[in-house]
């Protein structure tokens, strides 16, 4: 079974749990998910690939807690296993090459940027880090980000750690301050990427997205998890998640990743009345 | 003496106005006298044309003689002699066009009723609570099965009855294939088919289910460094196809397979299910064939009115007869001659309103059915909340993109010869990986045939390394 080793609250809404997976750990590579039932009878979820340790057999994962599939997984113990861990699923990212690039990380989505910012840095690349956070009490990896990146500006929404702003006003800052970049990865909420790639658009820059629509099986048998991309539709479990952000069509995916928000807010209100904890 | 009645003994069913309600099965199966009056019908010709129908090939008019003398486990034990699945292929097998379309008696009259026998012989056995004959002495050959669908677990219980070590490798969370996620309970109820699989495994069949073959380990890797003999890919045709229409990507629309996957794996009809499915009020199921007919079903019992949407007629349409009565007796609507072209959305980004326009029959193309043709200027509304595509699904890419020197048709299908055997040396594929989206039975029937040809593959295989 999937047993849990590990398991470490980055902040009070996002987890880091280490999972014995070793086949996973054996093929694993950056920008690849997998998808887990936190329980029998539990619903599938996808969760990107963090961290992986081919000696010891383990695959890490960072979520954050939204709704009760999350809760759920928050209130397993270490030495619990999980009844479904299936991966890896999706297309690795393709880093080989790139000489200097921009990695822009939007709260959790900075732990999957983590692991390419890292990739890429390991490889020589020269690379550059804007994460953006809501507050300070969600800040992740910050000291991870400055191991592997040239150069790396932290900032939140409302000011209280960092400097107040948004991603794309530090990433538009630096381009016209003359940096050349390969390539802008951006992973983060729907939004975040949209603007980044907006704006990336306008100076001629490549850059890649990493999309997570909604997914059930994850092995492309159902197109639940579809996209438009240069209006083509393609599945983000099989030809992603990783796509060109200046072909992607943000507000149908924006649109589609709301489809069960009614349903999702009624689980999460059950689990929290049923655990005797506040709805966060 | 035989019974000479021309009509098949009747099978009770649930009323459609309470199972349009539920998700329970619907054919309810012969008591015991309903079973041995229907098998006095069989005249038990000797030439058993029923037999050559039949893709797996099995005895009819003996295991038939059995339930007429009242012994359905020796019934059972001669289907399970040709068949990994009985209680499941007496449900959902298209019986009319197979075993009963040979039957004698359906010269005059109707065929002898051979699925419902099956199945009855099956349900009585499954009831006594038995397995099949225990484990057969291990042969020391270990053979690897990609896909726990009909034509993956009948090529393991063949090998495994011969004694060969079998290990399936599932994709999902549960053995089945599109028995657990494609055909729905009130058709197929999911104890049964677990039932079969506990089978197999006490026949000593592994089942690894998460493993994706190509993700985690590549079929190369199975043969090379696991140490599999031959490789049998059975992993279907669940790639769903979409119509590329303007719209199509809007909230409420779904392809079947992830309708039906939502319904059946994840159970999301069942009022606590952790996953969630759209209970719509208006539906428009896009589709003439089987998975048509399960989705607009489904889309019913969760409380929506639902339409099918084809665009050739009645005579055309490629579902069974009886499940195409049973849809309309539990009344979901058939809008026939119509083409979908353009799906409508709120502000919101949900469906609203499905654009079709009126078609007409022309003349017969390849396929000898009567060609479609659009009839100009009819273009109309439907309103609707939800839309489900099921107009056919393809091959999975995922197998032949990861293994070198497989190779495909233009369709995606794996190139095999008769016996399975396709372009790789040890590698076996059959069903829908092969065909392209076919029945369970003729899954089934090429599972059977790839079974026979890994056991000649591997013997030739020993004797010539034995030789060197």
């Amino acid at each position: 079974m999937f047993e849990i080793l590990e398991k470490e609250s980055l902040n009070p809404t996002v987890t880091k749990m280490v999972v014995k997976a070793p086949l996973i750990a054996k093929k694993a590579q950056p920008g690849q998910f997998i998808i887990l039932r936190a329980e029998e009878n539990g619903e599938r979820i996808p969760l990107t690939i963090a961290d992986y340790d081919r000696e010891a057999g383990t695959i890490t994962i960072i979520f954050q807690i939204v709704g009760k599939t999350t809760m759920r997984l928050q209130d397993l113990s270490v030495g619990e296993p999980l009844p479904t861990f299936v991966g890896p699923l999706g297309s690795a990212s393709e880093i080989k090459g790139l000489k200097k690039v921009a990695v822009i990380g939007g709260g959790v989505g900075c732990a999957i940027a983590y692991p390419l910012a890292k990739a890429l840095h390991e490889q020589g690349t020269i690379v550059h880090t804007v994460t953006g956070f809501r507050n300070r009490d969600l800040v992740i990896l910050e000291e991870a980000f400055t191991k592997v990146s040239d150069r790396y500006e932290l900032i939140s929404d409302d000011g209280s750690t960092g400097r107040k702003g948004l991603v794309t006003d530090v990433l538009r800052e630096w381009i016209e301050q003359g940096e050349r970049y390969d390539e802008v990865i951006a992973i983060g909420p729907l939004a975040m990427m949209k603007f980044v790639s907006l704006l990336t658009k306008r100076y001629g820059i490549k850059t890649i997205v990493s999309m997570n629509p909604i997914m059930i099986d994850g092995t492309g048998m159902c197109g639940g998890c579809r996209i438009s991309v240069g209006g083509e539709v393609k599945f983000a479990c099989v030809d992603g998640p990783d796509f060109d952000g200046h072909l992607v069509d943000f507000d149908e995916a924006i649109s589609r990743s709301a489809t069960y928000r009614a349903f999702e807010a009624r689980k999460r209100e059950e689990y929290c009345q049923l655990m005797g904890k506040k709805e966060a | 003496m035989a019974n000479m009645k021309l009509t098949k003994t009747a099978m009770s069913l649930q009323d459609a106005e309470i199972r349009c309600h539920n998700f329970e099965e619907v054919a309810l199966g012969y008591k015991k006298e309903e079973a041995m009056e229907e098998a006095m019908r069989c005249l038990h010709c000797a030439h058993a044309p029923c037999i050559s129908g039949c893709p797996v090939g099995i005895q009819i008019p003996s295991f038939i003689e059995q339930i007429a003398k009242g012994n359905e486990e020796e019934a059972y034990r001669i289907i399970a002699l040709d068949s990994a699945l009985p209680a499941v292929c007496g449900r959902v097998c298209p019986q009319e066009s197979q075993c009963e379309s040979k039957c004698v008696r359906g010269i005059k009259g109707e065929a002898v009723a051979i699925g419902r026998l099956e199945r009855y012989a099956a349900d009585a056995h499954l009831q006594k609570g038995k397995q099949m004959d225990g484990k057969r002495q291990n042969n020391g050959h270990k053979i690897a099965i990609v896909g726990a669908g009909p034509s993956g677990l009948t090529c393991a219980k063949d090998l495994a009855m011969k004694g060969y070590a079998v290990t399936i490798f599932e994709a999902l969370h549960e053995a089945g294939g599109v028995l657990v996620y494609g055909i729905p309970e009130f058709r197929l109820p999911k104890t049964i088919v677990q039932h079969e699989i506990e089978g197999l495994k006490q026949l000593g069949v592994r089942i690894e289910t998460d493993m994706v073959i190509g993700r985690v380990i590549s079929v190369d890797e199975l043969m090379e460094e696991e140490g599999y003999e031959a490789v049998y890919l059975a992993s279907g045709a669940g790639l769903p196809r979409f119509l590329h229409l303007p719209g199509e990507n809007l909230k409420g629309v779904y392809s079947a397979n992830e309708f039906l996957t939502r319904i059946n794996l994840m159970k999301a009809y069942q009022q606590d299910s952790e996953t969630p499915i759209q209970h719509a009020s208006k539906v428009i199921v896009v589709g003439g064939g089987n998975v048509a007919m399960d989705a607009a079903r489904c889309a019913r019992r969760l409380g929506a009115e639902v339409h099918i949407v084809y665009r050739r007629s009645m005579d055309e349409l490629p579902a069974r007869k009886e499940e195409v009565e049973h849809a309309q007796e539990e009344g979901i609507i058939f809008d026939l001659l119509h083409n979908p072209i353009r799906v409508h959305g709120d502000e919101n980004g949900w469906i609203k309103a499905v654009e079709c326009v009126r078609m007409e029959l022309g003349e017969p193309d390849e396929s000898g059915r009567r060609r479609p043709q659009e009839v100009k200027d009819s273009a109309f509304l439907i309103e609707a909340d939800c839309m489900i595509v099921a107009i056919g699904t393809s091959p999975n890419p995922l197998l032949h993109k990861t293994t070198p020197h497989l190779e495909t048709n233009a369709k995606g299908g794996i190139i095999t010869d008769e016996n399975g055997a396709t372009s790789k040396q040890g590698v076996f594929a059959g069903g829908d990986a092969v065909s392209g989206a076919a029945t369970v039975i003729l899954a089934m029937g090429a599972g059977k045939k790839a079974a026979a040809a890994i056991d000649a593959y591997v013997q030739e295989q020993a004797i010539h390394s034995k030789n060197m």
